[in-house]
């Protein structure tokens, strides 16, 4: 039997054009570098880069029930947010473990939009919709929206040439709705790479057109196409995790050091039984993150993590950080190994090489 | 591609020049641009014995670790020890100051087994 083929994002042919490295991602054929991922991850960090995230899902949640509804399937707090605000949350098993990490934006009184991994779209809609109660309704419009990531300390100047200087981004987390050269979009103030930036999404029908533009308007300031490759160490070395590496239905948030996205003070959501019990016994193993002490290989998933040569964990995610220029990473290892300062090592092909537990994010800007 | 006609070639992306008795051996422009942004090499130790095929060394990018294999038997007689503090020499200059060892082979004959020039690039634009 074959694989079924990869579906292709509407940008599939802008990629090919710039001659992207093309790889399956989550059931999606998507850009893995243009040109190098070093130099995609550097022009984030110092420019501005340019993502396709058209994969990503979006889930539109309305009626008078919405929100109280909402709130008994995100861990987050829904009653927070006002019109225009959104959190990230995440949507859990009876477990407590994470079927998916998702932003969920108050776009009306009583609307909102669910913005989730590509991998993770058919199975959060079958479990939302088995949970949905009377007064709300949900609608899967991933088909009908394409969207990219604008990240990178000139993303203001970019869209104040594309809007105008007068306009104003929305702030931190929010989401505003503009029309840019007759295209309607909903920018929102969000990322995943620890610069400033915005995630933009629009009709399908115009993601060329808007693609484009953004390349040619942000030329002057730097602008460039960037990929999976350096999506993923710019998120890595703000230890954001990866749902699938980080996250999955057997780890639950509490485990992965992301309390501060749960409430535990509301009266009933899913998991929340098993996310008290773990904050109450205290987690088994936890998310930590960890740099080399030297140069070396770079770490990389599963590879195991020891503490005076016992194996207490494995990695995660691990990558060499261009930033940085040392290698870093991410794994779960048992509690009592999970202090920062931490000695461990890391086994790489049969060698041992050392590395110590750090506070997250492993990379913080210069100012 | 740069496909130089002096070297030989494996279908695992080295190259082979022949100096005597000995071999030297990289990874192709094809292959590091494959690669991109070569972020580590580890080495052969110098006098380890190596089979035709059998992993000798390994090129880490930023997304993958890749084996590089002995392209026939011998024994490694050097390695580029420049490349632990360069491993960008790998995509700067693939076939020069990128070489990655040299064995010292045990029968010239072995060599007839790898391919030309012309084979390797019809290989890599199939």
């Amino acid at each position: 039997m074959s694989e079924p083929a990869e579906k292709k994002t509407p940008l599939y042919l802008e990629h090919v054009r710039l001659g992207a490295r093309m790889v399956p991602f989550g059931g999606w054929l998507m850009p893995v570098q243009y040109t190098s991922i070093v130099d995609e991850h550097q022009t984030v960090r110092n420019a501005v880069g340019m993502f396709d995230i058209s994969h990503m899902g979006q889930f539109i949640v309305s009626g008078s029930n919405a929100r109280d509804w909402l709130n008994t399937m995100l861990t987050n707090n829904v009653a927070k947010l006002d019109v225009g605000q959104g959190q990230y949350t995440f949507l859990l098993n009876y477990d407590g473990g994470v079927i998916d990490d998702l932003i969920l934006y108050r776009i009306g009184e009583t609307e909102f939009l669910l913005v989730v991994n590509a991998s993770k779209i058919e199975e959060d809609f079958c479990w939302l919709e088995k949970h949905r109660q009377d007064g709300t309704m949900l609608k899967n419009r991933s088909a009908d929206f394409g969207g990219v990531a604008i990240q990178g300390p000139r993303v203001v100047d970019l869209f104040h040439d594309l809007l105008g200087q007068s306009v104003e981004l929305p702030a931190r987390n929010h989401i505003i709705d503009f029309v840019i050269s007759e295209m309607p979009v909903s920018i929102a103030r969000t990322g995943y790479t620890g610069e400033d930036g915005v995630e933009v999404f629009f009709r399908v029908s115009d993601a060329t057109k808007f693609w484009n533009l953004v390349l040619e308007r942000g030329a002057r300031l730097g602008a460039k196409p960037c990929g999976l490759g350096a999506r993923d160490t710019l998120r890595l070395e703000m230890c954001y995790p990866l749902n699938g590496s980080d996250l999955s239905a057997e780890r639950n948030p509490i485990e992965a050091g992301l309390g501060f996205f749960v409430d535990l003070q509301k009266p009933n959501f899913a998991g929340r039984e098993k996310l008290l019990e773990t904050k109450a016994n205290g987690a088994r193993e936890r998310l930590i993150a960890f740099k080399m002490n030297g140069k070396g290989p770079p770490p990389r998933p599963h590879y195991s993590l020891l503490n005076k040569g016992a194996r207490v964990g494995e990695i995660s995610s691990g990558t060499l950080s261009p930033s940085l220029n040392i290698g870093i990473g991410m794994g779960y290892v048992s509690a009592a190994s999970a202090k920062t300062g931490t000695p461990l090592e890391v086994e790489i092909r049969g060698q041992i090489f050392p590395a110590t537990i750090e506070k997250k994010p492993l990379y913080k800007k210069q100012s | 591609m740069n496909v130089p006609d002096n070297l030989l070639y494996t279908k695992s992306h080295e190259w082979i020049r022949r100096e005597g008795d000995h071999i030297r051996v990289g990874i192709t422009d094809h292959a590091q641009a494959e690669l991109t942004d070569v972020v580590f090499v580890e080495l052969p130790k110098v006098g380890t014995n190596v089979e035709a095929k059998a992993p000798v060394a390994v090129v880490e990018s930023v997304k993958a670790a890749s084996d590089i294999y002995a392209p026939v038997k011998g024994t490694v007689v050097e390695a580029n020890n420049a490349l632990t503090n360069n491993p960008a020499l790998i995509n700067s200059d693939p076939f020069g100051e990128g070489w990655i060892f040299a064995l010292k082979i045990d029968n010239a004959d072995d060599l007839k087994n790898l391919q030309s020039a012309a084979a390797y690039k019809d290989q890599i634009e199939a």
